[in-house]
C-alpha cells in the first residue's frame, strides 16, 4: 500500500461509535453527553482507555461560546493516570489524522479519536461568519447559508446541475436515513414535493440545507496486533490526506473542487473500485462538486446513512462519515469506501480517507 | 520506525503589546518569512503547515486557518490547527515533528501566535459556560492559590518570586525581540509594583503581547541553510483532569510523566548536569521554582533554593529562559512556540546576545489549562 510513494503502515478503524443525532440537547454537557459513546467504543471491543496509547479530540469553542471546550469534555474519558493527549480546534476527521499520524510512526499502535459539539446552542449563522477574514469580509457579515447560495448558482450556471438535481440529492438522502436510527431528519419525500419549497436563500430551497444537530462520536484506531485482536474483519485505512484551498471566494472556481481531488490523488481513491461514499456536503449541491472532484461514477452508492443532509452535528459529521463508511465495510455490504470531511465556507478544505476490508 | 527530524529555520516577530502596523495574517507571515529565509527555502518548499493559537476567542477569529491559509503558503496543501490550551505553541511544534518523523513529509512550517491588542484575553477567559462555575479570574487568579501553597509547602521566601521577575526581565534586555526591555528593573521596583493576585504582583506577571513564532522542521535529507540544524532527540505530551480529588497542582503527575518520558527517549537521567540552557512556560515568577522540581532539576522543595543560588541566572550553571522567557514577551498561542523555538536556536549557536556559551543540549517545556496539559521536547547539536 502506498500514498505518495510512501509506504503506508497499516491502520484499523477496530471501532466506531455516534451519539444519536438530535435538534437539541439540552439536558447534559459536552462530557455528558460524551461519555457513552466513549463506553461504548470502547464496550465495542471489549477494551478501556488503558488499552489505548494515544488520545487526540476535535472540536471548536465557538459552539459553546466559551473558551477551552475542549478542556472539560476530556472528563468523559477520565485521563488519570495522566495521558498523551491533544486535540485539534478542526472537525473529528482531523483528530483522526494527527492520531494516523503518530500510529505511522510505529511507536504506538491503539489511540481514541473524538469530537463533539452542540450546534443548539448560539446562532450558526452568525457564528461561522466569524470564520471569514475577521477585516474585510467578516464585519459584513454573509452568513453560511448566503455564502453557499452562491456557490450553488455558480454550479447551475455552469451547467452541471439544477435545482431539481439538488432535490433528488435531498430526497435520496432523507429517505435512505429511515434506515439510520442516529438520523435526525428522515422521511420519503419526492422531488416534486421538494421542488414547491420556499427558497431560503435562492437558489437553495429549505431541503437543501442540512439541519441544525447535536452530536458526537468517537473512532479507536488500532494497528499491529491489536488491529486483528480487536476485530475479526479489520476496516483498514489504505489512503488518508487532506488539501487547503485559498480563502477569497473570489479567487476560487466554486463548481470545482481541486483540494478535493489532490486529497484523492496522494490517498488513491482511483487505485481500485469505490462502492460507497461517504461524503461530508452539508449543502445537497456540494454533493455533486465532491463527486465529480473524487472521480466517483453513478455505480458509487452515495451517503448510505442519509449524510450530513440528514444529520450534521458541527465538528462531529466528517468524523462520523469515516465511521459510517467503516461500518458498512465491516457488516460486509461494501469492500472499498471512501469518506470525505470538508471545512471552512463552501468546500475550502478537504480531507480524503480511503477504507477497505480484509 | 520514525525517521530524524530537525529545526532548520527559525523566525518570530518583534512582541509588543500593540503590533498596528500588521493584519492577524502580516503577524504570522512576518514570522513564516523569516523562518524560510532562515531555512534558505521558499513557501513552494514546504510540503504541509501546523498552526497553533489558544482559544478563537481572544481575538474573534473563529477556526483562523480558513482564513490565514493564503498567508501562510497552505494553498494545496495540508493544514492542521492544534489548540491545547497554553500549552499548544509545543504542541503545535510537535505535531509538525510528527508530520516529519512519521515519513509522511520532508519539510513542514510550523507556526503560532496570538494578537493580544485584538482582544481581552481577561474577558475571552472568564466567560461564563454552561453548567459550570464561572472563574470569573483569568490565568493569575486561578494560579496565585497554587503558587501560596507551594510556598507554604518549600518555606520559600518571598522574595524568590521577585528574583525570577528581576532575572528574565534581565535576560530580555539582551533579546532584540522580546516585548519588555526594563532596563531599570530591580528587586525593588517590582515589589513597588502594584499587587494583582496576593502574592503575585504586577512585575511578576507576564504581559500581554502581540507576536508570532514559525519554525521549518525537516527529515535527515532535507537538511538546508546556513545554521546547522537542531536535532530532535525526543517529544513528549502528557494531560491530566482539571478537576480531581487526586491531583497535585503544584506538582502535577502529567508534568512528571512528561518530562519522565521524554529524558527517556534522550537518555537523560540528570536534567540539571545534562541541559545546558532550558526555556520554560514561566507565566508568572513563582512557576520558576515550581517546575524546577516538577522537571527534577532538584529535590522536591529545594526548587526555590536553585533559584536563590543563581543557578538559573545567564550566568549559572543551568540558566533558563536566556531568551527572557514568557515574563518578557507572551503572544500566548505562541509562547509555548517561543520556548521550543529559543531552545533551537541556542543548540544551534544563532541566540546572539543571550547565547548560552557552548549550548549542545536543552529542554523547551510549555504548560496550558490548570497546570494540566505539557509539551515538551530536547533538542542537540548532535545527531540523535
Amino acid at each position: 500500500m502506498s500514498a505518495a510513494g510512501r509506504t503506508v503502515r497499516p491502520v484499523s478503524i477496530a471501532s466506531f461509535a455516534q451519539s444519536r443525532s438530535v435538534r437539541r440537547d439540552n439536558e447534559r454537557n459536552e462530557a455528558e453527553g460524551l461519555h457513552p459513546v466513549i463506553a461504548e467504543v470502547f464496550g465495542n471491543i471489549g477494551i478501556t482507555k488503558d488499552d489505548v496509547d494515544f488520545i487526540c479530540s476535535g472540536s471548536t469553542d465557538y459552539l459553546i461560546g466559551g473558551p477551552f471546550s475542549f478542556v472539560m469534555a476530556l472528563d468523559a474519558i477520565g485521563v488519570w493516570p495522566p495521558r498523551s493527549e491533544s486535540h485539534v480546534e478542526m472537525d473529528g476527521a482531523w483528530a483522526m489524522y494527527e492520531a494516523w499520524v503518530l500510529l505511522q510512526e510505529g511507536e504506538i499502535d491503539a489511540a481514541l479519536v473524538y469530537s463533539f459539539g452542540r450546534s443548539s446552542l448560539g446562532d450558526l449563522n452568525e457564528i461561522l461568519t466569524l470564520q471569514l477574514d475577521p477585516y474585510y469580509e467578516a464585519p459584513l457579515w454573509p452568513d453560511i447559508v448566503s455564502l453557499s447560495a452562491l456557490q450553488a448558482r455558480a454550479l447551475i450556471d455552469s451547467g452541471k446541475a439544477t435545482e431539481a438535481d439538488f432535490a433528488a440529492i435531498a430526497s435520496r438522502s432523507r429517505r435512505d436515513a429511515l434506515g439510520n436510527p442516529n438520523a435526525q431528519v428522515a422521511k420519503d419525500v419526492p422531488v416534486e414535493v421538494l421542488l414547491e419549497d420556499d427558497y431560503v436563500v435562492a437558489p437553495l430551497r429549505r431541503h437543501t440545507l442540512p439541519p441544525i444537530t447535536d452530536g458526537s462520536a468517537a473512532i479507536v484506531l488500532a494497528a499491529g496486533d491489536k488491529a486483528t485482536q480487536w476485530s475479526e474483519r479489520p476496516v483498514w485505512i489504505t489512503g488518508f490526506d487532506h488539501r487547503m484551498e485559498t480563502h477569497s471566494l473570489g479567487a476560487r472556481d466554486l463548481t470545482s473542487s481541486p483540494s478535493v481531488t489532490k486529497a484523492a490523488e496522494v490517498a488513491g481513491v482511483a487505485d481500485g473500485k469505490i462502492d460507497i461514499a461517504e461524503l461530508h456536503t452539508p449543502f445537497a449541491h456540494q454533493e455533486v462538486i465532491v463527486k465529480e472532484a473524487l472521480g466517483l461514477d453513478d455505480s458509487v452508492v452515495i451517503n448510505p446513512s442519509g449524510g450530513p443532509l440528514a444529520a450534521n452535528p458541527l465538528m462531529s459529521a466528517g468524523l462520523i462519515r469515516i465511521g459510517e463508511a467503516a461500518s458498512r465495510i465491516r457488516a460486509g455490504q461494501a469492500d472499498r469506501a471512501v469518506a470525505h470531511a470538508t471545512s471552512g465556507p463552501c468546500l475550502q478544505q478537504n480531507l480524503v480517507c480511503v477504507l477497505e476490508g480484509a | 520506525m520514525a525517521e530524524r527530524c530537525a529545526v532548520i529555520g527559525v523566525g518570530q516577530t518583534h512582541h509588543k503589546a500593540k503590533r498596528d502596523d500588521v493584519s492577524i495574517a502580516g503577524l504570522v507571515r512576518e514570522a513564516a518569512k523569516m523562518a524560510l529565509a532562515d531555512a534558505d527555502l521558499t513557501w513552494s518548499d514546504i510540503d504541509a503547515v501546523v498552526i497553533g493559537k489558544a482559544p478563537d476567542m481572544f481575538e474573534g477569529n473563529m477556526m483562523p486557518e480558513i482564513y490565514l491559509a493564503p498567508a501562510l503558503g497552505a494553498v494545496g496543501k495540508p493544514m492542521i490547527r492544534v489548540h491545547t490550551a497554553g500549552s499548544v505553541g509545543g504542541s503545535t511544534a510537535l505535531v509538525a515533528a510528527h508530520l516529519v518523523k512519521s515519513g509522511i513529509h520532508k519539510r513542514v512550517l510550523t507556526v503560532a501566535y496570538e494578537k493580544q491588542s485584538d482582544s481581552d484575553a481577561m474577558w475571552a477567559l472568564s466567560v461564563p459556560q454552561p453548567f459550570a462555575a464561572p472563574l470569573l479570574a483569568g490565568a493569575g487568579g486561578y494560579f496565585a492559590p497554587h503558587i501560596r501553597a507551594y510556598m507554604r509547602r518549600s518555606g520559600a521566601p518571598d522574595y524568590i518570586g521577585r528574583m525570577v521577575a528581576v532575572k528574565d526581565r534581565k535576560n530580555a534586555m539582551r533579546n532584540p525581540y522580546a516585548h519588555l526591555h526594563l532596563a531599570d528593573i530591580d528587586m525593588k521596583m517590582v515589589e513597588d509594583s502594584m499587587m494583582l493576585w496576593d502574592p503575585l504582583r504586577y512585575l511578576e506577571a507576564c504581559p500581554s503581547s502581540d507576536g508570532a513564532a514559525a519554525m521549518v522542521l525537516a527529515s535527515e535529507d532535507a537538511i538546508s541553510g546556513a545554521y546547522p540544524p537542531a536535532w530532535i532527540h525526543g517529544t513528549a505530551m502528557r494531560s491530566e483532569p482539571t478537576m480531581f480529588a487526586g491531583r497535585d497542582q503544584i506538582n502535577p503527575q502529567a508534568g512528571r510523566d512528561c518530562s519522565a518520558d521524554v529524558y527517556a527517549q534522550a537518555g537523560v537521567t540528570d536534567p540539571r548536569r545534562q541541559f545546558d540552557c532550558a526555556e520554560v512556560y514561566v507565566p508568572f515568577s513563582w512557576y520558576e521554582p515550581m517546575w524546577l522540581e516538577n522537571l527534577g532539576f532538584c529535590d522536591l522543595g529545594d526548587g526555590w533554593k536553585l533559584t536563590e543560588s543563581g543557578a538559573t541566572a545567564f550566568d549559572g550553571d543551568i540558566p533558563w529562559n536566556a531568551s527572557g522567557g514568557v515574563l518578557s514577551s507572551n503572544p500566548i498561542g505562541a509562547s509555548g512556540m517561543l520556548r521550543f523555538l529559543e531552545v533551537a536556536m541556542q543548540v544551534r549557536g544563532q541566540a546572539g546576545e543571550h547565547q548560552v556559551d557552548g549550548a549542545r543540549l536543552a529542554l523547551g517545556q510549555a504548560y496550558g489549562g490548570g497546570s494540566q496539559f505539557f509539551a515538551m521536547w530536547i533538542v542537540g547539536s548532535d545527531k540523535p
